[in-house]
């Protein structure tokens, strides 16, 4: 009885290695591409190109610690023994590990006179941070960087305070517009009687999935026509109409569940459709609200097709997406920037996103299907 | 979702629908709301584009015009429910109870009927006609969408996405899903993984850039690769010789993004099975891989249909995770990619709308199961 019990135990204990270890292993797949820049951001133009954002943990590689000059009185051309290493110049040029194998030397500049480093394998850290990155991403001006051999060059910034502050004045009007219009809906379609209520329902219903890409041309057409191209305004509306269904449909399914008692007794005291909807279920609906908000920031504020599509090339409009994916075409290598621009676009959402996650879940678990 | 009751009728003496209309009240009655709902939205548009000229002329701080697009964008469309709800109210009773349903749901019906279901059919026209709009050419463009070369690749890569992408969100999020929920350290394990839906498609493509990058100083995935296999790194996306896998590439990012979302619905999915159940199978003598595939799997069944449909629709759209990392090249372009160089680069308007409706017709198997359940539930009658 207590072996066999004793047994399982151990049997459940491996278990719990083999699931926390798995869940170990994907957590870490998971969370690697994101640190990965998040480091790359805070490291040097230089330092990204010549060594692995992964040098910054503690490694071991060759450091050099003395020079001194290639003894000159011995044979060039045949195989040479120096300091107790011993090989021909060309694997000098390689490096040749002592034998001992801590150190290791290395033969800098041409046969004739170069000269030796003596490198150490020791563990280091490629510990080389700057904000550098941040101040060229985020201003409009141009930048003097210092290279590592103490010349200068220039390069513009890239502005990203202007497409940070463009993505707010999209964001935020485009998500609570559609939550103000589709709360009234969805109370309309809930607690009123009207002709047609059903067909228009079923209409939300069916655009629920719909690909926004069916709508792109003959609204951009619209805009054209009403100037309403590359506006505020036009983007706003898009991004209304493209919510609206979810929208409708998340909050009809929140507002029609509400305790038909509460709405009788106002009734009863004369309260009217629009002040019981203002005074009661705009209150009560606050987590459907809430969650569809979360949805529908996270969703705004990283959209790049609508964007592209109704913003278009003007730069004084373009959202922070659309600045990088810009750059990613125009100055790919340019990986000091590239991520720090990246890290910029991240972390309103991020933030959003952690301290209302649990709105966030429970968003997910009542939704459905975006189209 | 719970059933849903059925409405309160509008409880307003004097407004049951006992005494008889006439014709010419009846024409009255519904070309008023015709009028309401519509004024509403005009007046909501009118009002934000005024609004806006005036914004546009402006030549303020970048901050302060900020502020206050904001305030009017928001404050405007909130202060136009308020006008039109007033004067409705101002009508009277039997007119009141008439028209204000439409106060509350015009606004919503007529940008949906604007925004997505006229430009279905606008589209679908559209499609019918030449590259310039003009001549009609009849199903042309559809014979020339599934003859292409170039939107045969297009297809089948939209088939990898879906068979590949779709299928490993689904099979990850229910692993972590199943993993976590026995884990110690399940919460912060699900928001690790759950991370990704923060972050925008093109930030993705940034982040894996990075990873798939050539030189393996930059890039981690060469330098696993060369340092484990010691060959030449590999342009993992962008190159013609690993086609058609280097989609498989691009679909991990899509993966990545996804699998957060499947996980979370599977979770609370995996915490709804009765415990009962489970420990009745393993007083049983079941094994952990029998409870997972005959009790866990089929209980979860319905969500994993739900989940995997809303993934696939989610694939069938992508566009900007190939768009950014490598704009449709090296035989990477899918549906949505082929719809934007088609009408946006290349100007073929009939062409790329015929795209576009063949992207809708993907859909229309799921939104005629959405219909029919919502026919079932039977929200109202």
């Amino acid at each position: 009885m207590t072996a066999a019990r004793a047994k399982d135990k151990r049997r459940l204990s491996l278990g719990d290695i083999l699931v926390n270890g798995a869940l170990v292993l994907l957590v870490l797949f998971w969370t690697i591409p994101t640190i990965g820049l998040l480091i790359s951001s805070f490291r040097t133009r230089f330092d990204i190109q010549t060594s692995g954002w992964w040098t910054i943990f503690p490694h071991r590689d060759w450091v050099t610690v003395e020079q001194f000059p290639v003894p000159a009185d011995i044979d060039r051309s045949g195989v040479m023994g120096i300091r107790g290493a011993k090989g021909t110049f060309e694997q000098f040029r390689e490096g040749v590990t002592t034998p001992d194998g801590n150190y290791q030397l290395v033969w800098v500049g041409n046969r004739r006179a170069g000269s030796m480093e003596v490198q150490e394998n020791k563990w280091v850290v490629n510990w080389g941070f700057t904000v550098d990155n941040y101040k060229q991403v985020l201003g409009g001006q141009t930048f003097q960087i210092r290279q590592p051999d103490g010349s200068y060059y220039t390069e513009p910034g890239t502005n990203f305070v202007g497409a940070f502050l463009n993505s707010l004045i999209v964001t935020i009007p485009a998500t609570v517009i559609p939550i103000l219009i589709a709360a009234f809906a969805a109370y309309g379609f809930a607690w009123m009687n009207f002709p047609g209520r059903r067909t228009l329902f079923i209409m939300v219903v069916a655009l629920l999935v719909v690909p926004l890409q069916i709508a792109l041309v003959p609204i951009l057409r619209d805009y054209v026509r009403l100037q309403l191209n590359g506006t505020f305004l036009g983007v706003w509306l898009a991004h209304t109409g493209f919510g609206l269904p979810l929208a409708t449909y998340l909050l009809f399914s929140y507002i029609s569940t509400l305790p038909r008692d509460i709405l009788e007794s106002a009734f009863i005291d004369g309260a009217s459709h629009f002040t019981i909807f203002m005074r009661l279920i705009l209150p009560l609906s606050m987590p459907a609200l809430a969650s569809f908000a979360i949805f529908q920031f996270l969703w705004v504020w990283n959209d790049y097709l609508v964007a592209l599509i109704f913003i278009g090339a003007k730069p004084d409009v373009q959202v922070l997406t659309m600045r990088i994916a810009e750059m990613v075409g125009s100055r790919g290598n340019d990986w000091h920037l590239l991520t720090a621009g990246a890290f910029v676009s991240m972390i309103l959402p991020l933030v959003v996103f952690f301290s209302l996650q649990r709105f966030f879940v429970r968003g997910l678990l009542a939704g459905s299907v975006k189209g | 979702m719970k059933p849903v009751r059925p409405p309160i009728p509008v409880a307003k003496p004097g407004d049951l629908g006992k005494r008889p209309r006439g014709p010419l009240e009846w024409l009255a009655t519904n070309v008023v709301r015709i009028l309401i709902s519509l004024f509403v939205p005009i007046v909501t548009f009118v009002g934000l584009y005024a609004g806006f000229m005036f914004l546009r002329d402006s030549s303020a701080p970048k901050g302060i015009v900020a502020v206050v697009a904001i305030i009017w964008g928001v404050g405007g469309v909130a202060a136009l429910y308020l006008v039109s709800n007033w004067l409705i109210e101002k009508l009277g009773d039997p007119w009141r109870a008439r028209l204000q349903p439409f106060v509350f749901v015009g606004p919503a019906v007529a940008i949906l009927i604007w925004y997505l279901a006229f430009p279905t059919v606008r589209t679908f026209y559209l499609s019918l006609l030449d590259a310039d709009g003009k001549a009609f050419v009849g199903l042309q463009n559809y014979g020339a969408v599934f003859t292409n070369r170039a939107m045969f690749t297009a297809f089948r890569n939209n088939i990898m996405w879906i068979v590949f992408g779709a299928t490993f969100a689904v099979v990850f999020g229910l692993l972590v899903a199943v993993l976590a929920d026995r884990s110690r350290f399940e919460n912060f394990a699900k928001s690790l993984i759950f991370l990704p839906m923060a972050i925008s498609m093109v930030g993705a493509g940034v982040i894996f850039n990075l990873i798939y990058a050539v030189n393996p100083n930059i890039g981690l995935l060469n330098a696993v690769y060369t340092g484990l296999t010691g060959n030449p790194p590999v342009a993992w996306t962008a190159s013609a010789q690993l086609q058609p896998w280097n989609n498989l590439f691009l679909i991990a990012v899509m993966i990545w993004l996804q699998t957060g979302y499947c996980m979370v619905l599977f979770s609370a999915a995996i915490k709804g099975i009765p415990v009962d159940m489970m420990e009745a199978a393993r007083v049983d003598g079941a094994n952990e891989i029998q409870v997972f595939f005959r009790i866990m799997l089929p209980s979860i069944m319905a969500t994993i249909i739900a989940v995997g449909t809303t993934v696939i629709i989610f694939t069938l759209k992508i566009f900007d995770v190939v768009w950014v990392m490598t704009g449709g090249q090296f035989s990477t372009q899918v549906i949505a990619t082929q719809f934007y160089r088609e009408y946006f680069t290349s100007q073929n308007s009939g062409y790329g709308s015929a795209i576009a409706i063949v992207l809708l017709i993907a859909v229309v198997p799921v939104m005629i199961y959405n219909l029919r359940q919502f026919r079932e539930r039977e929200a109202f009658r």
